[in-house]
C-alpha cells in the first residue's frame, strides 16, 4: 500500500514538471495523442469543410448576398420551414409531455413496447418516413380522407409539413421528460397534498416548475431537429415554390442550378442558426441540470 | 429478470394514494390522448410500411429486393457504414478519453463543437463537400487533372455519411466516462499498467454497452441517411444509388410496392436497432445494479 502512494506521489511530481498552463496535469498517459487525433480528424471531416461553405458565400458582394438570403423565395422558405418547425415543436411539447408522463406514471398494456417505439424516429430513415406519411395523409390515405371529408388536405400543404417535422422531432420532449419525472420524489407531492393543495395546483406549482427546463430542452431539440430536416419533408410538401419549398429544398434547387455561391449563401444563413440554436440548447441543458441536481 | 424490473415500477405505481394520483377517468383521458397521438404519428406510418410492401403479393415484394439495382443500393449502404462506423468508433474514443479524463481550458465549448454535425441540415452536410470536391470546387481543378472522382462516387458518399454520424459515439461515451472519473485508470497506471494494458483491461470493459449502443445508432444512421448522401451522389442507377436513394426513384417512378418493399427492409433495420437498443439499456442497468449491490456488501 506505500509503495502503491509513493509511486503515485513520484509520478504526480515528475508530471507536475511540465509546464502546461491550459491543461491540469495528470497520471493518465495518451492525453496528447487521443485530442491531437480527434482534433486532426474533427478538423478534416468537419470544421475545414464548414470553413469552406462560410468562404465560398464570402465571395459574393455584399449586396449579392443580401439579394440572395432576402429574396422573396428564400423568405417564403424561411416563412414555412420556420413556421412549420415551430408549430410541430410545439404539438411535440404538449402531446410528448403526455406520453412521457403516462410512460412514467400509470400502467397499461403494452407499455415497453409503446416505450421503446417513442425512438423510431431517430431509427427509420427519412426517406422511408417521408413516403409512409405521405401515403397515410393524401386525400385517399387511411388518416388523410377523413380531413378530406372536411375540406382539409394535408399532403403537399404546409400542414403535410408540419406532420413531417411532428413525426422526426416526436422523440425529443418524451426522452427529456421522462427521467427527470421518474426522478421527482413522491414526497413533494404528498406534502403538498396534505397542505390542502388540490391535484392540479399540486402539478400546476410543483410538477410543472420543476419539469420546465427539461421540457424546454425538448422543445429546442426538436425546433432545431426540424428546421434542417430534408428527407422526410421532400414526399410530402409538393415542392411547390412560394408554397410548399422548405429552405434546405431551395439550397438543393440552387445546387442543381449550379449556382454554388448562392447555395453557399443560403447555407451559411441556416449553418449560423443553427449554432446559435446548439449554444442555447447546450445553455438550457446546463440550467436543467443544475435544476434537477440543486 | 425482465419481470423483476416491470414488478419494480407497479409497485412503485401502487405506492401512489388517491392524493397524489389522478382519477380514473382522468388517467384513462390521458392514456387515450397519448396512444392516439403515438398511432396517428408513428404506429400507422410503420404499419403502412409493411402494407403497402406486400400490397401486389410476396412474388413483387422479392422481386422488388433482389433486383440488380436494390441488390447493388444495399451493397453500396453496407459499404458506407462499413467505413463510417469504425472511423466514428476511433474518434468517439479519442475524443471521451481527452474530454472525460483530463481537465483543459475550453473543453464546454469543445464539447458543443463535437454536436455541430446534429445541428446542421443535412444538405449542408452534401453541399460542403460539393463546395471542396465538386467540378466548380476548391479541389476541383486538382482532382480533375489526376482524375480523382469525389462526388458523384463512393468516396463523396461516405464523407457525407461520416459527417452525419460523426458525434454519435462520442456523444454515449464523454458523458457515462466523465461519471465513471479516473481513479481507476490511475489505480492502473501507479500499479505499473501500461497505458494499453490500461486501455484494454480497464477503460474499455467499463463502457462497452454504451461503446455498442453509440455504433448501433452510428450504424442505423448511416444506413438511412438520405439528404447529404442525396446531394453528393448523383443517383446512377447501379453505380452511386444507396438504399434510401433507390426508394425515392422507385417512388417517383410511380413504382410505390417496390419503394416499399425496399422501405419495409430499413423500417426491419429500424426495428432491429431498438430492440438491440433496448437490450443493451437492460445489460447496462443490471450491471450497474450489481456493482452497487457489491459494493453495499463490502
Amino acid at each position: 500500500m506505500s509503495e502503491t502512494s509513493f509511486a503515485a506521489l513520484t509520478t504526480a511530481s515528475l508530471f507536475s514538471k511540465s509546464k502546461n498552463s491550459w491543461v491540469k496535469k495528470s497520471v493518465l498517459p495518451g492525453f496528447g495523442l487521443s485530442l491531437g487525433l480527434a482534433a486532426l480528424y474533427a478538423s478534416l471531416i468537419v470544421f475545414i469543410p464548414l470553413a469552406g461553405l462560410v468562404i465560398k458565400a464570402l465571395e459574393l458582394s455584399w449586396s449579392e448576398l443580401w439579394s440572395v438570403v432576402s429574396s422573396a423565395r428564400a423568405l417564403a422558405s424561411y416563412k414555412l420551414t420556420f413556421g412549420a418547425a415551430f408549430v410541430a415543436a410545439s404539438l411535440n411539447l404538449f402531446f410528448g409531455f403526455i406520453v412521457a408522463w403516462v410512460l412514467v406514471r400509470y400502467q397499461f398494456f403494452g407499455k415497453r413496447v409503446v416505450d421503446a417505439l417513442v425512438d423510431l424516429p431517430f431509427a427509420l430513415p427519412t426517406a422511408v418516413a417521408g413516403i409512409a406519411l405521405t401515403a397515410l395523409y393524401t386525400t385517399n390515405g387511411w388518416v388523410g380522407q377523413w380531413f378530406w371529408l372536411a375540406d382539409i388536405k394535408i399532403a403537399y400543404t404546409w400542414i403535410g409539413v408540419t406532420v413531417a417535422l411532428t413525426f422526426i422531432g416526436l422523440p425529443f420532449v418524451v426522452r427529456t421528460v421522462q427521467p427527470v419525472l421518474a426522478d421527482l420524489e413522491a414526497e413533494i407531492e404528498e406534502a403538498a397534498a396534505s397542505l390542502g393543495a388540490s391535484r392540479w395546483q399540486t402539478f400546476e406549482r410543483i410538477l410543472l416548475p420543476a419539469l420546465l427546463p427539461s421540457m424546454l430542452t425538448g422543445f429546442a431539440l426538436a425546433f432545431a431537429r426540424a428546421i434542417g430536416e430534408y428527407g422526410s419533408v421532400v414526399f410530402i410538401s409538393g415542392n411547390m415554390p412560394y408554397k410548399t419549398e422548405i429552405t434546405p429544398l431551395l439550397i438543393m434547387t440552387k445546387l442543381e442550378e449550379f449556382d454554388y455561391a448562392g447555395a453557399a449563401a443560403l447555407g451559411t444563413v441556416m449553418l449560423i442558426f443553427s449554432f446559435v440554436l446548439l449554444l442555447f440548447i447546450n445553455q438550457l441543458q446546463h440550467w436543467s441540470h443544475k435544476r434537477a441536481g440543486g | 429478470m425482465a419481470g423483476a424490473i416491470s414488478s419494480f415500477g407497479v409497485q412503485k405505481t401502487a405506492a401512489r394514494n388517491s392524493a397524489t394520483s389522478e382519477s380514473l377517468w382522468v388517467r384513462l383521458v390521458l392514456i387515450s390522448v397519448a396512444l392516439v397521438f403515438l398511432t396517428l404519428f408513428l404506429f400507422l406510418p410503420l404499419f403502412i410500411v409493411f402494407n403497402e410492401a406486400f400490397a401486389k403479393g410476396a412474388g413483387v415484394y422479392w422481386a422488388s429486393i433482389t433486383e440488380p439495382a436494390a441488390a447493388h443500393a444495399i451493397k453500396l449502404t453496407l459499404i458506407a457504414a462499413a467505413i463510417a462506423v469504425p472511423c466514428n468508433l476511433v474518434f468517439g474514443l479519442a475524443a471521451a478519453w481527452a474530454i472525460a479524463k483530463f481537465e483543459f481550458r475550453g473543453k464546454q465549448f469543445v464539447i458543443t463543437l463535437i454536436d455541430l454535425p446534429f445541428a446542421v441540415s443535412p444538405v449542408i452536410a452534401g453541399l460542403i463537400y460539393m463546395l471542396l470536391f465538386g467540378r466548380q470546387g476548391f479541389f476541383g481543378d486538382w482532382l480533375g487533372e489526376n482524375d480523382y472522382q469525389i462526388m458523384f462516387a463512393i468516396p463523396g458518399i461516405v464523407l457525407a455519411t461520416v459527417f452525419v454520424t460523426f458525434p454519435f459515439v462520442a456523444r454515449e461515451l464523454i458523458p457515462l466516462m466523465q461519471e465513471q472519473g479516473k481513479e481507476q485508470e490511475e489505480a492502473a497506471i501507479t500499479l505499473g499498467a501500461s497505458g494499453w494494458k490500461m486501455f484494454w483491461r480497464v477503460t474499455l470493459p467499463s463502457v462497452k454497452w454504451a461503446l455498442l449502443y453509440g455504433m448501433i445508432l452510428c450504424n442505423a444512421r448511416a444506413m438511412g441517411e438520405f439528404g447529404a448522401v442525396s446531394v453528393v451522389s448523383g443517383k446512377i442507377r447501379e453505380q452511386t444509388n444507396t438504399l434510401p436513394l433507390h426508394i425515392e426513384i422507385l417512388y417517383n417512378e410511380y413504382q410505390f410496392a417496390a419503394a416499399f418493399a425496399v422501405s419495409s427492409l430499413l423500417a426491419l433495420l429500424a426495428l432491429i436497432t431498438l430492440v438491440l437498443k433496448s437490450v443493451l439499456e437492460w445489460k447496462a442497468a443490471r450491471e450497474h445494479e450489481l456493482a452497487v449491490r457489491a459494493a453495499n456488501a463490502q
